[in-house]
Formats: structure tokens, C-alpha cells, sequence
């Protein structure tokens, strides 16, 4: 099993989990690079990638799994012609033969931007930090069996706060797995808690993986 | 600060469609730019990006020196809302650039239900609607696509159409355009001009006048343009510009796959189809070639589907030639073939057995006709035997899932006819239970009836629809006729197709009429979430335009019709005999069995029809 780790960036930002694994399959197959196939009626190349991405969310650390069908090619190779047929927005940053095991991931490292319209108001920073510095932060979260509330303090490892400009960027380091924590529901606490300071648009990318003990995920 | 489109972005479904950015999409810089052209397609991108004209059209203009030719689709009714919210005008998909800023605006049309997606793109991009209201040469709006060959119900908003084959008559407008820019022409100087260019109808330089009763008694040419205007066709399709580096889209569209056209025009007759009789001549495309742009595409795209698109493929002389080379070629790849729109013969079946290897696709037919007689009198060659033999073949193969295609409505259709369709239906089941191999799973018989809608230049363009009421009517009788539980049954709401009649064979006083309809807020008329039958009503009634003129009243043969002055090839003579033989039930053989001399041979000088 090979990996890939790459970006999402820029307008790729918008492409939905399932049409980038077709994006994947079929930059593939440009490269001139086999991939092995799903057994049974309606053989399917078999990539997959650890932990989708919600529509609109950048990322400069997504991994990509997948096998080659009988050819074997260099890494650096691989990741070269892999970029030369993909889309602006989608990069291959490098490929590896020695991933870890996906259930090692632990922790995300983000980075949260809420925009405003006008500049921000004195005090907002401090505001947002005292927020978060509560002892329970009940969100609401939708899931399958409805919307249910969530403390999403304990699934917080760091944050730092920074307002300045028309906007308001959180650093974190935050749960992503078992359990794990959508980094948008920063922005959602904001929001529920501090209305007055709701942002007109808000930008999540997610940076760096680290395994539970805070290693980095490769 | 993020920019206003990627703000309204996370507020809208599927928003892939609206960034571009795909895979072989095309960029210039606009410093070595001299005419950009805005490439409208008036429906949603999942469809627009289906369509295999726009594809070759967007490479052909591309492939121009000075020309950049940019997509700009119809927004989903989320991101309309949106736009209309921030003034956001609508843009073009390479450059972001709002499509007034356009030299060109071009739009592809194939659908008469899309006429209000077109004024009200127009409208969302801040362009004046109406052709009398652009001054100058700026924001110059064409159009072409078999909707051209009606095209007087959209006369007031379309400076000029292009009729027939796009390949060769887009780059002589764009070059004389281009002349006429850097000239500084008047809008006047460059349409008298490109009226000149073969295939090209500017509507403004002919008057429609009526006769008291309503009927159309004269076009009258106002300045020397032609009083007939001819369709263009390519007469080598070896030769003729076909897009091997197609545009991949990034996100799930209709048709995501490859796309090879075998050949053009139709040797059969079918006397209700629009496109058999309009895409005349038949022109080959030698296997050697197909093959060779299949491979080129394929490896090109990356898809792992293809698909061999004609209007009947069994008919292409050397489809054996060209899946003996394919088949093996793509199972190795491990891409999907498929082979739609097959006839139901011996080579067919074979060859649908050799498909099965990649995968197994359903079953479908379009007898369009319940009964020999009346299959007769539409001219479909398709028996009943024929649809048992590969129905018994099928099931005995392991299929237990046919779809079966009507219309009602048909000129000279009785209710024996409409009867017949449930006869029919049983005798698949009967066949089902002869032969299937697997009773267990069950049969599903999917039947389907569309409202007949008469259509121009074909043998029933002067025919009366008979109205909803009658239309309901037969669909009713027809379900009470079924009682197997096997039958899934789906008839549609009479509405759209008698919107669609009209539009099909409608003049220009429908312009008001589109116009109140997409100022009441009509748009997206083809899809049932947005359809709003009691707009377009009442555009009609304030218009007062009346809906039957068009539909149940029928033309009578000695009235000028409303594309008359536009000629697709096959003669008024031909239909006119091609209904008489309807009327009578004779079967008209297909081309290869001899010409029947439809006339549109007279459009080819370097080739011969190859039907």
C-alpha cells in the first residue's frame, strides 16, 4: 500500500469527497499509472482517503491510499507525473511507501479565519479567548439521530487567539479521531455564545496530522 | 478579504459547478485576446457539460487565434437567489470575468423548454434582452443548435443564428467579427455582413406578416439577404475538428464520460423524429479514425467510460470493424464501452453479449407504438417479433429489467392503438415467464408514455396535438389495462409537452410571451422543481397569444409556416408524400434499401450521402 499526502486548496477547495476520488481514479489512469480494483460486478480502482474533507475546507495535509496494479514506479516518480495531470488546487506533496496506520491519528492542527465586514471591534480577542477559557462549551452538533449538544473543550488539545484587521484567526490543535472535532465548530460557538460577533464568511484548512501522543502522522 | 463568489459558495448546492478549474478547461491572457466570447449553455452545467456540441464548439473557437471562448451555464435556483441577493452578475467559468464584458455571447440551444433560461441568463448577466435594445457591436448575442431550425420565437432577443454544423461557419463569423472590432463597425455594417456567411439568418432583416385569421401570410426580406437560408453541414467528418483533449469536469455531471460520434445524419425515417430528418445526410467517419480518437481521448481524460454516440449506431457501416478494436482495447484498460441506441438485429444481440464482458446495461426499447399499424404510420421499423426475440434472448441471459417507451398522441391513433401498448406489455411478461432463467428475482417491466409534440421539418409538422384532456384520457384507459404488478407505469403531466409544442412550432408573437413568462420568474422549465405551468399561462393569457393556434389547431398545407425560409435539407415534397404514405400506413424502407430522395443530398459537393 502506497500513501499520498496532498493539498486541497484555492477553487479545489469545493469538490466533494466522492468527485475527488473519481478525480484521483482518473489522474491515475492520465499518469499512465494502473491501480488495483475492487473485486465483484463493478470493479472500481481502489483509492481511498483518510478522512473526508467537508466541502469548502482547504487542507495541506490530506492522505491518500492506493496500490498499483503490477507496475512498480519510484516515489518521488510517483508524485511527479501524479502532478502533472492533476488540477490546479490539488497537489501531491509527497508519496510514501511507509505510511502509519491510520488508526495511530489523533490530532489535527488547524487554522480558523472568521471574516467581517468592518474592522473588528476592541475587546473581540478577548472576548473569544475568555470563551473558550469556560469550563464546559456546549455546541450543538448535527448527526444522524438529530442535533444533539457537545462539549467540544475536552476535544480542544490548544488554541490561540489572534484578532486584528477585519478578522479573527484561531490556531488549534484539536481531536480528530475517535472522537473527533469539526473545526468549524469554533466558528459555531462563537456564534451561539457571542452573536454580536457572527463573521459574514469563515475559512477553516486544516495543516498538520499528529498521532494521539502528539507525533507527527505520516 | 475573501471574494464575493467564495462567500456565497458555501451557501449553495454542488458548488463545483460554478469555479471551473477542471482538467484541460482552457486559459488565455487576455493581452493577446481580441474577441471573447461568452459560451452560454442555457441549462445547468451537470447538462451543459453532457453536451457533446459544446464541446467540439469551445474547441473549435479555441483553437482561434485571438478568440477565447469561455462556458458560462444557467445557475441552480439556490445560487440565482444568491446572486440576485449580492448583484453579483453572472460570469463565465475560465476567467471569472462577468459576461457582459464579452465581445460575444453564443448560445447553444437544443431544448425549447430552455428558450426562458436563455432571457433569463441574459438578464442575470445585465445584458438588455431584446436585440433592439444592444447598441453597437458589444455583447453581440448568436445562436445555433436544432432549435435554430425554428428559430422565430426567440427573433426579438438573438441578433443573428447559425444554422446547421457548427465546425466551419463559427470561425467565419468570429473572423469577420473580429474585422469588424478592429474596424469599428456598426451593428448595422456587421450583421448586413455576416448575413452574407452561409447558414447565417438575422432575424431584423425580415418582417413576418399576418393575416387577418392569424395564419402567417408573408416573410418579407427588408435589405438583400436571402429569402431561404440554408443549414450548414461538414461534409468530411474524418477531416473535421473533434475535441481528443475534452474538459474533465470535477464533479458528477450527466454524462461523465467519454463521447465518440460514429457518424451523422439518420438512414430511418422515423416520421415523428426531428433529428432524423434534420441531420440529413448521412456522413461516415472511417472506424480508423474513430479508433485512434477514442484511444487519444481516453488516455487523454482518464475517463473509464466511452460511449458510441449516433442517432443509430447499429446503423454505422463499420461498427463491427470498430468494436473488434475497441473492445479489447478498453477491457484491458479496464474501461467501460457502451453501445446505446441499438437496434435490435442479429449483429446487436451479439454485440450486446460482448459488452456484457465490461458490464451489464439494462434493457430498453422505444417502440413508441402500441399496435404494427400504427408503428407503421410513424415509420418506426421495429416489430414486435423483434422486441420478443431480444427480450427471450435477455431473459434467458439473466435480465429481469426492461424499459418500454410510447408516446400517445400519435396522428391517426385510436384506442385499439393505445391498447395495443398493454398487449404488448403482456407479451413481454409471457416471455419473461417462458425464459427467464431466475423467476425468483421477478420481472420489472418500466413503461413509459410521452405526450406527442409534432415537430418542424419533419412528415407530422403540420399536425394537429390532440389536447390534455384527451391525452389524460388514454393514459387512463391505458392503466386501467395494466394489472400485472411487474408494470411500473409513468406517464408525465401534459403541461410541459404542450409548452413544448408551442414553442416548437411557434412564431414571433411568442417573444412577449417568453418575455412576461421569465419576468413573472419563469426559468428552468425542465425540471419539475422549478416548472410553473401558471406563469407561463398567464403569459399567454396577458399576451393574449392563444396556446391552441399552436397546438390543436394544426397547419394546413397551404400555409406558410414559420420555418419555411429555413431549409435543413430534405424538401417540403418529401414530407408532404412521407405524410401521405403515414396517412396510409405504408412503411417508408430505410435509405440503404434506396434513396427515397429526401433532398438533402443537394447539401453535400465534395461527398455523396453515405446513407
Amino acid at each position: 500500500m502506497l500513501r499520498a499526502m496532498f493539498s486541497k486548496t484555492g477553487d479545489a477547495v469545493w469538490i466533494s469527497h466522492l468527485d475527488l476520488m473519481r478525480l484521483f481514479q482518473r489522474a491515475f489512469k492520465r499518469a499512465g499509472l494502473p491501480l488495483t480494483h475492487s473485486q465483484g460486478f463493478n470493479p472500481r480502482p481502489s483509492v481511498s482517503i483518510a478522512l473526508p474533507l467537508s466541502v469548502g475546507v482547504e487542507s495541506h495535509c490530506e492522505l491518500l491510499d492506493f496500490q498499483l496494479d503490477g507496475v512498480e514506479v519510484p516515489v518521488e516518480e510517483l508524485r511527479e507525473r501524479l502532478n502533472e495531470k492533476l488540477i490546479p488546487g490539488i497537489r501531491v506533496l509527497s508519496v510514501y511507501d511507509d505510511g502509519m496506520k491510520l488508526k495511530e491519528l489523533g490530532l489535527l492542527r488547524c487554522e480558523v479565519v472568521m471574516e467581517y465586514d468592518r474592522p473588528v471591534p476592541e475587546g473581540a480577542g478577548e472576548s473569544v479567548r475568555a470563551l473558550f477559557g469556560r469550563d464546559q462549551l456546549l455546541v450543538e452538533k448535527k448527526g444522524k439521530n438529530g442535533v444533539t449538544e457537545q462539549d467540544i473543550l475536552p476535544m480542544i488539545r490548544s488554541l490561540s487567539v489572534e484578532a486584528s484587521g477585519d478578522a479573527i484567526r484561531f490556531q488549534a490543535v484539536v481531536c480528530c479521531q475517535d472522537p473527533s472535532l469539526n473545526p468549524m465548530q469554533l466558528v459555531a460557538a462563537v456564534e451561539r455564545y457571542l452573536p454580536e460577533l457572527s463573521p459574514v464568511y469563515k475559512k477553516v484548512s486544516r495543516m498538520e496530522l499528529f498521532d494521539k501522543n502528539g507525533q507527527p502522522f505520516r | 478579504m475573501t471574494q464575493l463568489l467564495n462567500r456565497i459558495l458555501p451557501l449553495v448546492q454542488k458548488p463545483a459547478r460554478y469555479t471551473g478549474g477542471e482538467y484541460n478547461e482552457i486559459k488565455k491572457d487576455l493581452a493577446d485576446v481580441r474577441v471573447r466570447v461568452a459560451f452560454c449553455f442555457p441549462d445547468t452545467y451537470e447538462i451543459g457539460m453532457s453536451n457533446v456540441g459544446m464541446r467540439i464548439l469551445y474547441g473549435v473557437m479555441n483553437q482561434m487565434d485571438g478568440v477565447w471562448c469561455e462556458r458560462v451555464f444557467a445557475p441552480w435556483g439556490d445560487m440565482e437567489e444568491q446572486m440576485r441577493q449580492h448583484d453579483l452578475p453572472l460570469w463565465a467559468l475560465e476567467s471569472r470575468g462577468p459576461v457582459k464584458d464579452f465581445d460575444m455571447i453564443a448560445f447553444t440551444i437544443g431544448y425549447e423548454m430552455s428558450y426562458s433560461n436563455i432571457l433569463n441568463m441574459l438578464r442575470l448577466a445585465g445584458i438588455p434582452l431584446r436585440s433592439s435594445e444592444r447598441q453597437g457591436l458589444h455583447n453581440m448575442v448568436f445562436a445555433g443548435g436544432v432549435c435554430a431550425y425554428n428559430p422565430e420565437p426567440l427573433a426579438d432577443f438573438i441578433d443573428f443564428f447559425c444554422l446547421g454544423e457548427g465546425e466551419e461557419i463559427t470561425p467565419e463569423v468570429l473572423d469577420l467579427y473580429d474585422r469588424a472590432k478592429a474596424e469599428g463597425w456598426t451593428k448595422e455594417a456587421f450583421l448586413l455582413a455576416v448575413s452574407k456567411i452561409d447558414g447565417v439568418y438575422v432575424p431584423s432583416f425580415y418582417r413576418h406578416e399576418y393575416a387577418e385569421d392569424g395564419t402567417l401570410e408573408a416573410v418579407v426580406p427588408l435589405v438583400d439577404v436571402p429569402a431561404v437560408i440554408t443549414k450548414r453541414v461538414v461534409e468530411d467528418l474524418d477531416r473535421a475538428y473533434w475535441p481528443t483533449k475534452m474538459i474533465v469536469p470535477s464533479t458528477e455531471i450527466v454524462h461523465d464520460r467519454a463521447n465518440l460520434e460514429v457518424f451523422r445524419g439518420c438512414i430511418r425515417g422515423c416520421r415523428f423524429c426531428q433529428a432524423g430528418f434534420s441531420c440529413r445526410p448521412v456522413r461516415r467517419k472511417s472506424a480508423d479514425v474513430l479508433f485512434r480518437q477514442a484511444k487519444e481521448t481516453l488516455e487523454d481524460s482518464g475517463n473509464n467510460e466511452i460511449t458510441l454516440s449516433s442517432l443509430s449506431t447499429s446503423d454505422y457501416r463499420e461498427l463491427k470493424e470498430l468494436t473488434d478494436r475497441l473492445i479489447p482495447y478498453c477491457a484491458q484498460s479496464k474501461i467501460n464501452l457502451s453501445v446505446p441506441s441499438l437496434r435490435a438485429d442479429n449483429f446487436s444481440r451479439e454485440l450486446m453479449e460482448k459488452l456484457q464482458t465490461v458490464r451489464k446495461s439494462g434493457l430498453t426499447f422505444a417502440p413508441e407504438a402500441g399496435t404494427q399499424r400504427l408503428r407503421d404510420v410513424i415509420n418506426k421499423n421495429l416489430t414486435e417479433d423483434e422486441i420478443l426475440t431480444t427480450c427471450a434472448n435477455a431473459f434467458s441471459g439473466g435480465w429481469n429489467n426492461v424499459k418500454l417507451y410510447f408516446m400517445l398522441g400519435l396522428p391517426t391513433e385510436t384506442d385499439e392503438d393505445v391498447l395495443g401498448i398493454a398487449e404488448l406489455v403482456y407479451k413481454v411478461i409471457k416471455t419473461w415467464k417462458e425464459h427467464a432463467v431466475n423467476k425468483k428475482r421477478g420481472l420489472r417491466v418500466h413503461v413509459a408514455t410521452a405526450y406527442f409534440v409534432p415537430k418542424p421539418h419533419t412528415p407530422f409538422q403540420w399536425e394537429k396535438q390532440i389536447t390534455p384532456e384527451e391525452y389524460l384520457r388514454r393514459c387512463k384507459l391505458l392503466k386501467d389495462h395494466f394489472y400485472s404488478r411487474s408494470i411500473e407505469y409513468d406517464y408525465h403531466a401534459p403541461d410541459l409537452s404542450r409548452l413544448e409544442a408551442v414553442m416548437a412550432r411557434g412564431d414571433r408573437r411568442l417573444g412577449e410571451v417568453i418575455l412576461a413568462a421569465v419576468e413573472n420568474g419563469a426559468k428552468l422549465d425542465g425540471w419539475d422543481e422549478y416548472f410553473r405551468y401558471d406563469l407561463w399561462l398567464d403569459a399567454f393569457r396577458s399576451c393574449g397569444v392563444d396556446m391552441d393556434r399552436y397546438t390543436t389547431r394544426g397547419y394546413s398545407d397551404d400555409e406558410i409556416l414559420p420555418w419555411d425560409h429555413i431549409d435543413v435539407g430534405v424538401s417540403r415534397g418529401f414530407l408532404l408524400r412521407e405524410r401521405d404514405r403515414a396517412y396510409e400506413a405504408q412503411i417508408t424502407p430505410d435509405c440503404r434499401h434506396g434513396c427515397a430522395g429526401c433532398g438533402a443530398n443537394k447539401l453535400l459537393k465534395e461527398v455523396s450521402c453515405d446513407a
